[in-house]
Protein backbone atom coordinates (compact mmCIF):
# COMPACT_ATOMS: atom_id res chain seq x y z
CA UNK A 1 0.00 0.00 0.00
CA UNK A 2 1.13 3.13 -1.00
CA UNK A 3 3.10 5.27 1.89
CA UNK A 4 1.61 8.62 2.26
CA UNK A 5 2.36 11.18 5.17
CA UNK A 6 -0.98 12.88 5.35
CA UNK A 7 -2.53 9.34 5.92
CA UNK A 8 -0.01 7.94 7.96
CA UNK A 9 -0.61 11.19 10.49
CA UNK A 10 -4.22 10.91 10.00
CA UNK A 11 -4.05 7.09 10.94
CA UNK A 12 -2.28 7.91 14.14
CA UNK A 13 -4.52 10.94 15.36
CA UNK A 14 -8.10 8.96 14.94
CA UNK A 15 -5.86 5.98 16.99
CA UNK A 16 -4.98 8.54 19.52
CA UNK A 17 -8.74 10.25 19.88
CA UNK A 18 -11.47 9.17 17.86
CA UNK A 19 -13.37 12.17 16.77
CA UNK A 20 -10.63 13.31 15.37
CA UNK A 21 -12.17 10.94 12.01
CA UNK A 22 -15.34 13.21 11.69
CA UNK A 23 -13.02 16.37 9.67
CA UNK A 24 -10.02 13.54 8.13
CA UNK A 25 -13.02 11.23 7.06
CA UNK A 26 -14.81 13.96 4.74
CA UNK A 27 -11.26 15.50 3.54
CA UNK A 28 -9.44 12.27 3.04
CA UNK A 29 -10.01 12.27 -1.12
CA UNK A 30 -7.91 15.82 -1.10
CA UNK A 31 -5.03 14.61 0.44
CA UNK A 32 -4.97 10.72 -1.15
CA UNK A 33 -6.75 8.89 -3.95
CA UNK A 34 -8.66 6.59 -4.19
CA UNK A 35 -10.17 7.98 -1.27
CA UNK A 36 -12.24 5.40 -0.20
CA UNK A 37 -8.97 3.35 0.50
CA UNK A 38 -8.35 6.07 2.68
CA UNK A 39 -11.53 6.38 4.31
CA UNK A 40 -11.41 2.69 4.98
CA UNK A 41 -7.89 2.46 6.64
CA UNK A 42 -8.83 5.41 8.86
CA UNK A 43 -12.06 3.17 9.79
CA UNK A 44 -9.61 0.15 10.62
CA UNK A 45 -7.69 3.27 12.77
CA UNK A 46 -10.91 3.53 15.11
CA UNK A 47 -10.40 1.47 18.64
CA UNK A 48 -12.74 -1.09 18.14
CA UNK A 49 -14.95 0.13 20.51
CA UNK A 50 -15.48 2.76 19.46
CA UNK A 51 -16.43 1.48 16.23
CA UNK A 52 -20.17 1.38 16.12
CA UNK A 53 -20.89 5.15 17.55
CA UNK A 54 -18.20 6.25 14.65
CA UNK A 55 -19.62 4.51 11.78
CA UNK A 56 -23.51 5.41 12.63
CA UNK A 57 -22.06 8.93 12.74
CA UNK A 58 -19.79 9.10 9.60
CA UNK A 59 -22.69 7.12 7.70
CA UNK A 60 -25.51 9.47 8.85
CA UNK A 61 -23.57 12.72 8.28
CA UNK A 62 -22.13 11.24 4.62
CA UNK A 63 -21.91 12.39 1.65
CA UNK A 64 -22.46 9.57 -0.79
CA UNK A 65 -19.33 8.19 -1.28
CA UNK A 66 -18.49 8.53 2.97
CA UNK A 67 -21.86 6.24 2.79
CA UNK A 68 -20.01 3.89 0.44
CA UNK A 69 -16.71 3.57 2.65
CA UNK A 70 -18.63 2.85 5.14
CA UNK A 71 -20.66 0.03 3.83
CA UNK A 72 -17.74 -1.47 1.97
CA UNK A 73 -15.68 -1.34 5.33
CA UNK A 74 -18.24 -3.16 7.03
CA UNK A 75 -17.47 -6.96 6.77
CA UNK A 76 -14.03 -6.18 8.50
CA UNK A 77 -14.45 -4.28 11.21
CA UNK A 78 -15.27 -5.29 14.51
CA UNK A 79 -18.85 -5.38 13.97
CA UNK A 80 -21.85 -7.65 15.51
CA UNK A 81 -25.49 -6.89 14.46
CA UNK A 82 -25.34 -2.71 15.12
CA UNK A 83 -24.85 -1.94 11.63
CA UNK A 84 -27.90 -3.53 10.34
CA UNK A 85 -29.69 -0.39 10.73
CA UNK A 86 -27.59 1.26 7.98
CA UNK A 87 -27.93 -1.49 5.68
CA UNK A 88 -31.50 -0.70 5.72
CA UNK A 89 -30.86 3.22 4.88
CA UNK A 90 -29.16 2.37 2.05
CA UNK A 91 -31.04 -0.32 0.72
CA UNK A 92 -34.09 2.28 0.68
CA UNK A 93 -32.56 4.96 -1.48
CA UNK A 94 -32.55 4.51 -5.51
CA UNK A 95 -28.43 5.10 -5.51
CA UNK A 96 -27.86 2.18 -7.33
CA UNK A 97 -24.04 2.04 -5.42
CA UNK A 98 -25.51 2.30 -2.31
CA UNK A 99 -27.69 -0.42 -3.01
CA UNK A 100 -25.16 -2.59 -4.21
CA UNK A 101 -22.43 -1.59 -1.44
CA UNK A 102 -25.04 -2.54 1.01
CA UNK A 103 -25.17 -6.20 -0.28
CA UNK A 104 -21.49 -6.91 0.62
CA UNK A 105 -20.49 -9.70 2.77
CA UNK A 106 -21.95 -8.11 5.62
CA UNK A 107 -25.09 -8.40 4.66
CA UNK A 108 -25.22 -11.80 5.99
CA UNK A 109 -27.13 -10.01 8.90
CA UNK A 110 -30.23 -9.28 6.73
CA UNK A 111 -33.01 -11.43 8.15
CA UNK A 112 -34.28 -13.06 5.18
CA UNK A 113 -37.41 -11.00 3.91
CA UNK A 114 -35.27 -8.23 4.00
CA UNK A 115 -32.28 -9.67 1.89
CA UNK A 116 -35.03 -10.99 -0.86
CA UNK A 117 -36.58 -7.64 -1.33
CA UNK A 118 -32.96 -5.85 -1.57
CA UNK A 119 -31.98 -8.27 -4.07
CA UNK A 120 -35.12 -8.26 -6.18
CA UNK A 121 -34.67 -4.44 -5.75
CA UNK A 122 -31.15 -4.96 -7.69
CA UNK A 123 -33.15 -6.72 -10.67
CA UNK A 124 -35.82 -3.86 -10.57
CA UNK A 125 -33.01 -0.85 -10.60
CA UNK A 126 -31.03 -2.76 -12.37
CA UNK A 127 -27.49 -3.09 -9.56
CA UNK A 128 -25.72 -6.36 -11.59
CA UNK A 129 -26.30 -9.20 -9.11
CA UNK A 130 -22.87 -9.82 -8.91
CA UNK A 131 -22.45 -7.23 -6.34
CA UNK A 132 -24.21 -9.50 -4.30
CA UNK A 133 -22.49 -11.35 -1.68
CA UNK A 134 -23.28 -15.68 -1.50
CA UNK A 135 -25.86 -14.88 -4.03
CA UNK A 136 -26.26 -18.56 -5.05
CA UNK A 137 -25.98 -20.12 -1.14
CA UNK A 138 -28.77 -17.50 0.16
CA UNK A 139 -30.97 -17.50 -2.62
CA UNK A 140 -34.77 -19.55 -2.26
CA UNK A 141 -37.93 -20.65 -3.77
CA UNK A 142 -39.11 -17.11 -2.12
CA UNK A 143 -36.77 -15.33 -4.05
CA UNK A 144 -37.18 -17.02 -7.60
CA UNK A 145 -41.17 -16.50 -7.38
CA UNK A 146 -41.18 -12.81 -6.36
CA UNK A 147 -38.07 -12.29 -9.26
CA UNK A 148 -40.09 -14.69 -12.06
CA UNK A 149 -43.71 -12.46 -10.94
CA UNK A 150 -41.56 -9.14 -11.67
CA UNK A 151 -40.44 -11.30 -15.15
CA UNK A 152 -44.01 -11.98 -16.08
CA UNK A 153 -45.14 -8.18 -15.51
CA UNK A 154 -41.91 -6.92 -17.46
CA UNK A 155 -42.21 -9.51 -20.00
CA UNK A 156 -46.40 -8.58 -20.03
CA UNK A 157 -44.94 -4.90 -20.81
CA UNK A 158 -42.73 -6.00 -23.89
CA UNK A 159 -39.61 -5.44 -21.66
CA UNK A 160 -36.91 -8.07 -20.16
CA UNK A 161 -35.22 -8.16 -17.15
CA UNK A 162 -31.60 -7.59 -17.27
CA UNK A 163 -30.25 -10.89 -18.38
CA UNK A 164 -28.26 -11.60 -14.72
CA UNK A 165 -31.42 -11.99 -13.58
CA UNK A 166 -32.59 -14.81 -16.19
CA UNK A 167 -29.38 -16.26 -15.26
CA UNK A 168 -30.18 -16.49 -11.78
CA UNK A 169 -33.86 -18.11 -12.10
CA UNK A 170 -31.71 -21.07 -14.30
CA UNK A 171 -29.56 -21.60 -10.81
CA UNK A 172 -32.02 -21.80 -8.57
CA UNK A 173 -33.56 -25.28 -7.85
CA UNK B 1 -20.85 24.81 -26.24
CA UNK B 2 -19.29 23.65 -22.97
CA UNK B 3 -21.55 24.90 -20.16
CA UNK B 4 -20.89 25.64 -16.49
CA UNK B 5 -23.93 27.03 -14.46
CA UNK B 6 -23.08 28.14 -11.42
CA UNK B 7 -25.83 28.80 -9.61
CA UNK B 8 -28.98 26.61 -10.67
CA UNK B 9 -31.60 24.75 -7.51
CA UNK B 10 -31.78 21.60 -9.47
CA UNK B 11 -33.90 19.97 -6.59
CA UNK B 12 -36.71 21.84 -8.02
CA UNK B 13 -36.05 20.68 -11.96
CA UNK B 14 -36.96 17.44 -13.52
CA UNK B 15 -35.06 14.95 -15.07
CA UNK B 16 -36.37 16.28 -18.53
CA UNK B 17 -34.60 19.32 -17.39
CA UNK B 18 -31.13 17.71 -17.00
CA UNK B 19 -31.55 15.96 -20.34
CA UNK B 20 -32.29 19.45 -22.26
CA UNK B 21 -29.97 20.70 -20.20
CA UNK B 22 -27.02 17.95 -21.72
CA UNK B 23 -28.18 17.99 -24.84
CA UNK B 24 -27.57 22.27 -24.45
CA UNK B 25 -23.97 21.41 -23.57
CA UNK B 26 -24.19 21.78 -19.69
CA UNK B 27 -21.59 19.41 -17.82
CA UNK B 28 -21.57 20.98 -14.69
CA UNK B 29 -23.73 22.89 -12.40
CA UNK B 30 -23.51 24.29 -8.66
CA UNK B 31 -26.54 24.17 -6.04
CA UNK B 32 -26.55 26.79 -3.86
CA UNK B 33 -28.50 26.02 -0.87
CA UNK B 34 -31.45 28.01 -0.55
CA UNK B 35 -35.26 28.52 0.79
CA UNK B 36 -37.75 26.15 -1.36
CA UNK B 37 -40.81 28.22 -1.51
CA UNK B 38 -42.53 27.30 1.81
CA UNK B 39 -40.60 28.06 5.20
CA UNK B 40 -38.98 25.60 6.86
CA UNK B 41 -39.62 25.19 10.45
CA UNK B 42 -37.04 23.04 12.04
CA UNK B 43 -33.41 21.99 11.62
CA UNK B 44 -33.83 18.57 10.50
CA UNK B 45 -35.56 19.60 7.24
CA UNK B 46 -32.31 21.74 6.58
CA UNK B 47 -30.30 18.10 7.12
CA UNK B 48 -32.37 16.37 5.03
CA UNK B 49 -32.34 19.13 1.85
CA UNK B 50 -28.19 19.65 2.46
CA UNK B 51 -27.94 15.43 2.33
CA UNK B 52 -29.90 15.85 -0.85
CA UNK B 53 -27.47 18.18 -2.15
CA UNK B 54 -24.56 16.39 -1.52
CA UNK B 55 -26.29 12.79 -2.14
CA UNK B 56 -29.12 12.43 -4.61
CA UNK B 57 -29.03 14.83 -6.33
CA UNK B 58 -25.27 14.63 -7.33
CA UNK B 59 -26.13 11.16 -8.54
CA UNK B 60 -29.49 12.02 -10.37
CA UNK B 61 -27.36 14.52 -12.40
CA UNK B 62 -24.59 12.02 -12.89
CA UNK B 63 -27.25 10.09 -14.65
CA UNK B 64 -27.19 12.50 -17.64
CA UNK B 65 -23.57 12.96 -18.09
CA UNK B 66 -23.68 16.01 -15.24
CA UNK B 67 -20.99 16.97 -12.33
CA UNK B 68 -22.94 18.45 -9.43
CA UNK B 69 -21.41 20.75 -6.99
CA UNK B 70 -23.11 22.48 -4.04
CA UNK B 71 -22.90 25.67 -1.78
CA UNK B 72 -24.11 25.16 1.73
CA UNK B 73 -25.58 28.31 4.12
CA UNK B 74 -28.81 29.17 6.09
CA UNK B 75 -30.04 31.48 3.57
CA UNK B 76 -30.87 35.07 4.84
CA UNK B 77 -34.85 34.49 4.54
CA UNK B 78 -35.09 31.82 6.56
CA UNK B 79 -32.38 32.72 8.70
CA UNK B 80 -34.93 35.11 10.69
CA UNK B 81 -36.86 32.65 11.86
CA UNK B 82 -35.62 31.63 15.29
CA UNK B 83 -36.43 28.36 14.55
CA UNK B 84 -33.98 27.93 11.78
CA UNK B 85 -31.15 29.61 13.71
CA UNK B 86 -29.73 26.27 15.03
CA UNK B 87 -28.56 25.40 11.34
CA UNK B 88 -25.90 27.40 11.94
CA UNK B 89 -24.56 24.78 13.68
CA UNK B 90 -24.93 22.10 10.93
CA UNK B 91 -23.12 23.77 8.65
CA UNK B 92 -19.66 23.22 9.48
CA UNK B 93 -19.32 19.58 8.88
CA UNK B 94 -21.24 20.38 5.41
CA UNK B 95 -18.47 22.59 4.48
CA UNK B 96 -15.61 19.81 4.70
CA UNK B 97 -17.54 17.73 2.01
CA UNK B 98 -15.02 17.04 -1.40
CA UNK B 99 -18.60 18.55 -3.40
CA UNK B 100 -19.19 21.57 -1.38
CA UNK B 101 -17.49 24.07 -3.46
CA UNK B 102 -18.59 27.15 -1.45
CA UNK B 103 -20.14 28.77 1.29
CA UNK B 104 -23.75 30.27 0.01
CA UNK B 105 -26.51 31.73 -0.73
CA UNK B 106 -25.85 34.13 2.23
CA UNK B 107 -26.53 37.89 2.36
CA UNK B 108 -29.48 39.70 3.00
CA UNK B 109 -33.37 39.47 2.19
CA UNK B 110 -34.74 42.28 4.05
CA UNK B 111 -31.55 43.57 5.88
CA UNK B 112 -32.67 42.40 9.49
CA UNK B 113 -29.96 42.44 12.55
CA UNK B 114 -30.74 38.51 12.37
CA UNK B 115 -29.76 38.65 8.49
CA UNK B 116 -26.62 40.42 9.37
CA UNK B 117 -25.34 38.00 12.17
CA UNK B 118 -26.03 34.89 10.06
CA UNK B 119 -24.15 36.88 6.92
CA UNK B 120 -21.19 37.74 9.12
CA UNK B 121 -20.71 34.33 11.00
CA UNK B 122 -20.64 32.44 7.54
CA UNK B 123 -18.48 34.87 6.31
CA UNK B 124 -16.13 33.72 8.92
CA UNK B 125 -16.67 30.28 8.19
CA UNK B 126 -16.06 30.96 4.53
CA UNK B 127 -12.51 31.89 6.04
CA UNK B 128 -12.12 29.44 7.91
CA UNK B 129 -12.66 26.39 5.90
CA UNK B 130 -10.69 28.10 2.83
CA UNK B 131 -13.89 28.60 0.62
CA UNK B 132 -15.63 31.38 -1.72
CA UNK B 133 -18.59 32.96 -0.85
CA UNK B 134 -21.69 32.79 -3.00
CA UNK B 135 -23.37 35.95 -1.73
CA UNK B 136 -27.37 36.79 -2.86
CA UNK B 137 -28.26 40.35 -3.17
CA UNK B 138 -31.50 41.38 -2.28
CA UNK B 139 -34.51 41.98 -4.85
CA UNK B 140 -35.98 44.70 -3.22
CA UNK B 141 -34.02 47.63 -2.35
CA UNK B 142 -31.32 46.07 -4.27
CA UNK B 143 -29.54 49.68 -4.84
CA UNK B 144 -28.88 49.98 -1.02
CA UNK B 145 -28.68 46.59 -0.44
CA UNK B 146 -25.66 45.49 -2.56
CA UNK B 147 -23.78 48.42 -0.60
CA UNK B 148 -24.15 47.11 2.82
CA UNK B 149 -23.70 43.74 1.53
CA UNK B 150 -19.99 45.27 -0.19
CA UNK B 151 -19.66 46.81 3.31
CA UNK B 152 -20.12 43.85 5.79
CA UNK B 153 -17.68 41.57 3.08
CA UNK B 154 -15.15 44.54 3.03
CA UNK B 155 -15.50 44.08 6.84
CA UNK B 156 -15.23 40.51 7.16
CA UNK B 157 -11.35 40.20 5.76
CA UNK B 158 -12.65 37.34 2.67
CA UNK B 159 -10.40 38.05 -0.43
CA UNK B 160 -12.96 40.20 -2.84
CA UNK B 161 -11.65 37.75 -5.13
CA UNK B 162 -13.27 34.91 -3.52
CA UNK B 163 -16.59 36.03 -3.21
CA UNK B 164 -19.18 36.67 -5.65
CA UNK B 165 -22.36 38.75 -5.77
CA UNK B 166 -25.05 37.50 -7.47
CA UNK B 167 -28.31 38.42 -9.38
CA UNK B 168 -26.80 41.86 -10.43
CA UNK B 169 -28.43 44.38 -12.96
CA UNK B 170 -27.21 47.66 -14.72
CA UNK B 171 -27.82 49.43 -11.85
CA UNK B 172 -25.25 47.48 -9.28
CA UNK B 173 -22.76 46.40 -11.38
CA UNK B 174 -20.71 49.08 -11.09
CA UNK B 175 -20.06 49.62 -7.81
CA UNK B 176 -19.50 45.40 -7.56
CA UNK B 177 -16.80 45.41 -10.71
CA UNK B 178 -14.92 48.34 -8.61
CA UNK B 179 -14.96 45.89 -5.16
CA UNK B 180 -12.99 43.26 -6.69
CA UNK B 181 -15.59 40.87 -5.74
CA UNK B 182 -17.06 38.57 -8.84
CA UNK B 183 -20.27 39.87 -10.56
CA UNK B 184 -23.07 37.41 -10.90
CA UNK B 185 -25.90 37.58 -13.06
CA UNK B 186 -29.13 35.39 -13.29
CA UNK B 187 -31.13 35.27 -16.29
CA UNK B 188 -34.38 34.83 -16.37
CA UNK B 189 -37.31 34.47 -18.82
CA UNK B 190 -39.07 37.94 -17.23
CA UNK B 191 -37.33 39.36 -14.88
CA UNK B 192 -33.85 39.95 -12.97
CA UNK B 193 -31.81 40.03 -16.39
CA UNK B 194 -32.26 38.81 -20.00
CA UNK B 195 -29.65 37.59 -22.66
CA UNK B 196 -29.46 40.67 -24.94
CA UNK B 197 -29.16 43.01 -21.77
CA UNK B 198 -26.35 40.48 -20.20
CA UNK B 199 -24.86 40.93 -23.71
CA UNK B 200 -24.39 44.79 -23.55
CA UNK B 201 -23.17 44.51 -20.12
CA UNK B 202 -20.23 42.47 -20.59
CA UNK B 203 -19.63 45.05 -23.72
CA UNK B 204 -19.67 47.64 -21.51
CA UNK B 205 -17.95 45.99 -18.49
CA UNK B 206 -15.67 42.99 -20.00
CA UNK B 207 -15.40 39.46 -19.34
CA UNK B 208 -13.51 39.24 -16.41
CA UNK B 209 -15.14 38.21 -13.13
CA UNK B 210 -18.53 37.43 -14.64
CA UNK B 211 -20.50 34.45 -13.78
CA UNK B 212 -23.59 33.90 -16.11
CA UNK B 213 -26.44 31.56 -14.45
CA UNK B 214 -30.10 30.50 -14.80
CA UNK B 215 -31.13 30.56 -11.09
CA UNK B 216 -33.55 28.39 -12.69
CA UNK B 217 -35.84 27.30 -9.63
CA UNK B 218 -39.19 26.59 -8.62
CA UNK B 219 -40.22 30.00 -9.86
CA UNK B 220 -40.85 31.05 -13.55
CA UNK B 221 -37.22 30.24 -14.81
CA UNK B 222 -35.09 28.40 -17.57
CA UNK B 223 -32.35 26.49 -17.04
CA UNK B 224 -31.36 26.69 -20.86
CA UNK B 225 -30.78 30.62 -20.66
CA UNK B 226 -26.69 30.30 -20.02
CA UNK B 227 -26.89 29.27 -23.56
CA UNK B 228 -29.30 31.82 -24.58
CA UNK B 229 -26.69 33.85 -23.42
CA UNK B 230 -23.42 32.39 -25.19
CA UNK B 231 -25.75 32.45 -28.61
CA UNK B 232 -26.58 35.93 -28.07
CA UNK B 233 -22.98 36.80 -27.41
CA UNK B 234 -21.84 35.02 -30.67
CA UNK B 235 -24.64 36.92 -32.29
CA UNK B 236 -23.14 40.28 -31.21
CA UNK B 237 -20.11 39.34 -32.75
CA UNK B 238 -18.08 37.74 -29.39
CA UNK B 239 -15.95 35.05 -30.44
CA UNK B 240 -16.48 31.05 -29.25
CA UNK B 241 -13.58 31.66 -27.15
CA UNK B 242 -15.67 34.46 -25.27
CA UNK B 243 -18.25 32.52 -25.08
CA UNK B 244 -16.23 29.77 -23.61
CA UNK B 245 -14.32 31.99 -20.93
CA UNK B 246 -17.66 33.37 -19.46
CA UNK B 247 -19.75 29.91 -19.52
CA UNK B 248 -16.74 27.68 -18.59
CA UNK B 249 -13.61 28.92 -17.57
CA UNK B 250 -14.76 32.43 -14.97
CA UNK B 251 -16.64 29.48 -13.16
CA UNK B 252 -14.28 27.06 -13.36
CA UNK B 253 -11.74 29.95 -12.25
CA UNK B 254 -14.11 31.35 -9.57
CA UNK B 255 -14.87 27.77 -7.69
CA UNK B 256 -11.75 26.23 -7.99
CA UNK B 257 -10.72 28.24 -5.62
CA UNK B 258 -12.25 25.92 -3.19
CA UNK B 259 -9.38 23.07 -4.15
CA UNK B 260 -12.76 20.73 -4.51
CA UNK B 261 -13.98 21.22 -8.22
CA UNK B 262 -12.62 18.00 -9.66
CA UNK B 263 -13.97 17.91 -13.27
CA UNK B 264 -11.89 14.91 -14.17
CA UNK B 265 -15.03 13.04 -14.82
CA UNK B 266 -16.05 15.59 -16.92
CA UNK B 267 -16.54 14.98 -20.81
CA UNK B 268 -15.01 17.58 -22.91
CA UNK B 269 -17.46 16.45 -25.98
CA UNK B 270 -20.66 16.04 -27.41
CA UNK B 271 -24.34 15.50 -25.23
CA UNK B 272 -23.32 12.95 -22.56
CA UNK B 273 -27.38 11.97 -22.12
CA UNK B 274 -27.84 7.99 -23.20
CA UNK B 275 -30.77 8.15 -21.55
CA UNK B 276 -29.77 4.72 -19.53
CA UNK B 277 -30.10 5.06 -15.73
CA UNK B 278 -32.34 6.93 -14.33
CA UNK B 279 -34.05 4.38 -15.34
CA UNK B 280 -36.89 5.45 -12.53
CA UNK B 281 -35.35 1.90 -12.22
CA UNK B 282 -36.18 -0.24 -14.45
CA UNK B 283 -39.51 0.00 -14.06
Amino acid sequence: MEQNAWLTDAVARVGDSPRAIVRLFAAAGRHYRPAEEARIRLLHALPAEAVPYWIDDLYRHGDSNEKLAVLRALPDLPLDVEAVPLLHDALRTNDTRLIGAALGPYARHLDQHAWRHAVLKCVFVGVPLEEVDNLDQRADRELAVMVSALRAEREAAGRRLPADAYRLLERIP
Amino acid sequence: MRIFDPHIHMTSRTTDDYGRMAAAGVRAVVEPAFWLGQPRTNPGSFTDYFDSLVGWEPFRAAQFGIRHFATIALNPKEANDPRCRPVLELIPRYLDKDSVVAVGEIGYDAMTPEEDEAFSVQLALAVEYELPALVHTPHRDKAQGVKRTLDVVRESGISSGRVVVDHLNEVTVGEVHDTGCWMGFSIYPDTKMSPPRMVEILRAHGLERVLVNSAADWGKSDPLLTRRTGEAMLEAGFSEDDVDRVLWRNPVEFYGQSGRLDLSETADTGPLFEGSSILRGGS
